[in-house]
């Protein structure tokens, strides 16, 4: 019985460029490179490095998220009053439009794969920056002009986008929103959809061949499994829905009618198109946001990931049930077949319902500490809980039909949405800001975002269920004083401005972070992954060392390689084959 | 609730092709218990036995919603209930797991807590038993969904009275709807300020008879949503939609748009007026006599864009000119 090992040798790794000799500078050293380049503001715009590209992602992203979280307020406001005049009908459809597109195609998802993933997959998997990467700097670019074009459509005449962030034809055509608003909103998807889908090349390729030596598929840590399933989602939804957008642009300006009535089109084919993108991309948005909280959970339990295989592949089957469930957002055109769909949804409360039991089982027997990261992580596991379990219920055709397009419907998915890109987004923001910057957040600050955060999400979101059951639709401007919605409706706009005022104390952590920095040290956290090994921030090629990698936690068992000899099965025969291979050569 | 009750003898409601009222439904079941019914019976069983702890002296909670105002939307409804129930069943289990866990494992000491990675029966356990629930969820809904889809052949008669099944041809426009009665020769058509109340333009239906709805739209997307029938459909250009409905009392059922139809959606507003078949009789009469005659009302045209205003809430109720002539 051993009961003490010393910690194993460190490893060089590869020369910058990756183990295949691919990259960004296989001919040069990385101090060589620093001092060479350009420096300052066009150091920032000419980079290609990885950690760049992410932090101005994850800036660009923000400051959307914050733009658009203000629109919220305003439509908040608007409905805490029955027949409120604070803006009139067709500024309101612009807001509830350009709130939700901007949320959900330039926010939730840019965060995370562009920002997020950007900055911490290569580190995770002991890579030198991303496989391609002039393609991740000309993604981001991509991305800041189609945000910038979208965003300006407010200026223009006629105004933005007012059909809903779901552009249903016709009432997307160029009789029905002839601003050029929409024309500008189409193109912000094209170019989006572009940069996502480099982004997403980018992270397949990085995952795929750029890990160190050592990393097997199964010791990727699970942020960055899920990264490679987003990766492929994105690859598979993003262009179905670039030929559906540039279809509509021909509708609109070319005289095509594949969208109209009067030429033979149908217009359903467009909600098949783009619910064909449209259900995969919630994963593609849901899944890089498990993969935070299933990296954080183990670190503040202290415990190794519950149920890897099971996590990885609940991971795969979420996302190829996730292809075959888009008419689920169709049930009531009557023109879907109901119980395949039906089916397919509820088949993905199954894999979910893992992931649910293995983050229990990793705090299960811990020692759980509740840092900022991990409180938001379980403000993330009540908030997914909720929304899943009416998600469940709308995965039903009749209750679908009694509540379709109403506020609960709404409730639902932003209960799902928020738990994920914002209680999950935040944790990994939380988590990861030490190695970034170098520097740490405040926790106490932090705690009081989290818990205003928390009592305002569910004082904005569970008056909206009941108020949806009562009939309110979605999308509206006003409404009856007779329809009894008023009540909940303030309710819920006092939860929307608790929500709004919790983020100021974000953005006083953030300046206190800058004005009084508190050194983070390499591994503030006691962290397990790759990332955890290198300073903070990273060097231009994140690595001088390695440690050896024999689990999905080398930096864990590095640090407490007293603690290896409880490693799990898999780990344990892999680990013997290698010994045993290692003996042999 | 009778027809609560009678769901503990019959949970599925098999009232095809042409709906009887609700409360004759059970009695021609009960006759003859075979094995297929006592199934019938432990699924019901089950399904009813959890809501029964949970709302005492009510077999179907409400959980905020409408019981129904039409035999589907009651079947609607308990199915709604049901599956309400057992996601506060399971979903609190979650949570109060969720939440033992989190109080019970706080950090209490340096101490390096046990390092296990996996527990493969537990795993098995809990993929398979979210299978089976959501298998019997599954069960329920389909069910369920053919009775609230089942609609009967066109001309069917209505066995009691022998006249035909009521044919109401809906039709939404930008910003308002059309009622066709195409058995009756009446047509009812306008916007928000039409019809009493300001609550937009009245559908006049039979109560206790099948009537069957054929839903299509002028020009954009629309949705046919009325909140105590619980059921909303799509009004879909150049596809025509059918449902039924077996309203079950008389009543005022306000209804609304909603899908996002442009400028006014908040505005297109309807009631559906639910009358004994006398009453009905004698509203059609009415109807032609007031001249809302078929073929009277003709739609707004798709061929220009709606009129381009920046409006506010007040002046939102009144009707654009350009409108006023369809009306």
């Amino acid at each position: 019985m051993t009961t003490t090992i010393e910690p194993p040798e460190l490893i060089e790794p590869e020369q910058p460029g990756g183990p295949a000799g691919h990259g960004p500078d296989s001919h040069g050293h990385e101090s060589e490179h620093a001092e060479h380049g350009p420096s300052g503001l066009l150091k920032w715009l000419t980079s290609t490095d990885h950690k760049v590209i992410g932090k101005s992602y994850m800036i660009t992203s923000l400051v959307t998220f914050f733009i658009s979280g203000a629109m919220a307020l305003v439509i908040r406001a608007q409905l805490s009053n029955p027949t409120s005049s604070l803006v009139n009908f067709q500024t309101y459809n612009e807001l509830f439009t350009m709130h939700g597109s901007l949320m959900l195609y330039l926010f939730a998802g840019p965060f995370a794969f562009g920002g997020l993933a950007n900055y911490i997959v290569p580190l995770q998997v002991g890579a030198p920056d991303m496989a391609y990467p002039r393609l991740n700097a000309l993604s981001y670019w991509l991305y800041l002009g189609g945000t910038s074009m979208m965003t300006l459509g407010f200026v223009v005449a006629g105004g933005a986008a007012s059909f809903g962030w779901v552009a249903y034809a016709p009432l997307s055509n160029s009789i029905n929103s002839p601003g050029a608003g929409t024309d500008m909103w189409l193109m912000s998807l094209g170019l989006t959809g572009f940069s996502a889908i480099f982004t997403g090349v980018n992270l397949v390729a990085t995952i795929f061949y750029l890990r160190a030596p050592g990393m097997t598929m199964f010791r990727v840590p699970i942020f960055s499994w899920n990264m490679l399933v987003t990766g492929l989602l994105i690859l598979i939804a993003f262009p179905v829905l670039f030929g559906a957008v540039v279809m509509l642009f021909c509708d609109r300006h070319f005289g095509t009618h594949i969208y109209s009535v009067q030429g033979g089109g149908v217009p359903v084919l467009w909600q098949h198109l783009f619910w064909f993108f449209g259900h995969p991309e919630v994963y593609i948005l849901a899944l890089p946001y498990f993969g935070i909280v299933t990296d954080i959970i183990p670190v503040f339990s202290r415990k190794p990931l519950f149920g890897y295989r099971g996590m990885v592949f609940a991971t795969l089957s979420i996302a190829a049930l996730s292809t075959g469930v888009w008419a689920h957002h169709m049930f009531t055109t009557g023109v879907v077949l109901l119980p395949f769909f039906s089916l397919l949804s509820y088949l993905i409360a199954v894999p979910t319902g893992i992931k649910f039991f293995n983050w229990i089982g990793t705090m299960w027997g811990g020692q759980l500490s509740f840092q900022t990261p991990m409180l938001f992580s379980i403000g993330f596991l009540f908030a997914f809980l909720m929304g899943g379990v009416t998600g469940v219920l709308l995965a039903s055709p009749p209750v679908d039909f009694m509540t379709h397009d109403t506020y609960f419907v709404v409730a639902h998915f932003h209960q799902v949405l928020i738990g994920t890109t914002v209680f999950a987004g935040f944790a990994g923001f939380y988590f990861w800001y030490p190695k970034m910057f170098g520097r740490m957040l405040s926790e106490r600050l932090g705690k009081i975002h989290f818990w205003l955060l928390f009592i305002g999400f569910w004082v904005t979101f569970l008056p909206q269920y009941v108020v949806g059951l009562k009939g309110m639709p979605r999308r509206v401007a006003d409404y009856l004083t007779s329809n009894g919605w008023t009540g909940l409706n303030q309710l819920s706009t006092v939860g929307a401005m608790i929500i709004g005022f919790s983020f100021l104390f974000f953005l006083v952590n953030l300046v206190t972070s800058w004005r009084k920095p508190v050194p983070a040290g390499d591994n503030p956290w006691d962290g397990g992954a790759l990332e955890w090994f290198t300073s903070s921030p990273p060097p231009h090629h994140n690595f001088t060392h390695l440690p050896p990698i024999r689990s999905e936690r080398p930096v864990w068992d590095y640090n407490h390689p007293e603690h290896r000899k409880d490693e799990g099965h898999g780990e344990k025969r892999h680990r013997e084959h290698e010994e045993k291979v290692g003996a042999n050569s | 609730m009778v027809t609560a009750v009678n769901a503990f003898t019959n949970p599925f409601p098999t009232s095809l092709p042409a709906r009887a009222p609700s409360s004759t439904d059970s009695s021609g079941e009960q006759l003859a218990p075979t094995h297929r019914n006592q199934w019938k019976r432990l699924a019901a069983g089950l399904a009813i036995g959890a809501p029964l702890v949970l709302g005492g002296c009510n077999f179907y909670p409400t959980y905020g919603a409408s019981r129904g105002a039409t035999t589907q939307g009651q079947d609607t409804f308990k199915l709604y209930s049901g599956m309400m129930t057992t996601g506060i069943i399971i979903g609190g289990f979650v949570g109060l797991l969720i939440l033992f866990t989190v109080v019970r494992y706080r950090r209490n000491s340096d101490a390096m807590p046990k390092q296990f990675h996996e527990n493969i029966p537990m795993e098995i356990v809990y993929t398979g038993i979210p299978v089976l629930v959501v298998a019997f969820l599954f069960l329920f809904t389909v069910l369920t969904e053919n009775n609230v889809d089942a609609t009967v052949a066109n001309n069917a008669r209505i066995s009691t009275t022998g006249t035909p099944v009521l044919q109401v041809k809906v039709t939404a426009f930008q910003w308002g709807w059309r009622f066709d009665y195409p058995n009756n020769n009446v047509s009812v058509s306008g916007e928000v300020t039409n019809g009493p109340g300001g609550l937009g333009p009245q559908m006049v239906l039979p109560v206790g008879e099948t009537v069957q709805i054929l839903l299509v739209s002028n020009d954009v997307i629309h949705g046919f949503y009325v909140r105590d029938f619980n059921f909303s459909r799509y009004a879909l250009p150049g596809v025509e939609n059918r449902f039924d409905l077996n309203i079950v009392n008389p009543g005022l059922y306000p209804g609304q748009c909603t899908q996002i139809c442009g400028l006014y959606h908040s505005e297109m507003l309807f009631t559906v007026k639910g009358v004994t078949p006398s009453e009905f009789r004698t509203w059609t009469v009415g109807q032609i006599a007031t001249g809302h005659i078929l073929g009277r009302n003709p739609l707004p045209s798709t061929d220009v864009p709606p009129p381009y205003t920046h409006v506010t809430p007040s002046s939102a109720l009144a009707v654009p000119s350009s409108k006023k002539g369809s009306l």
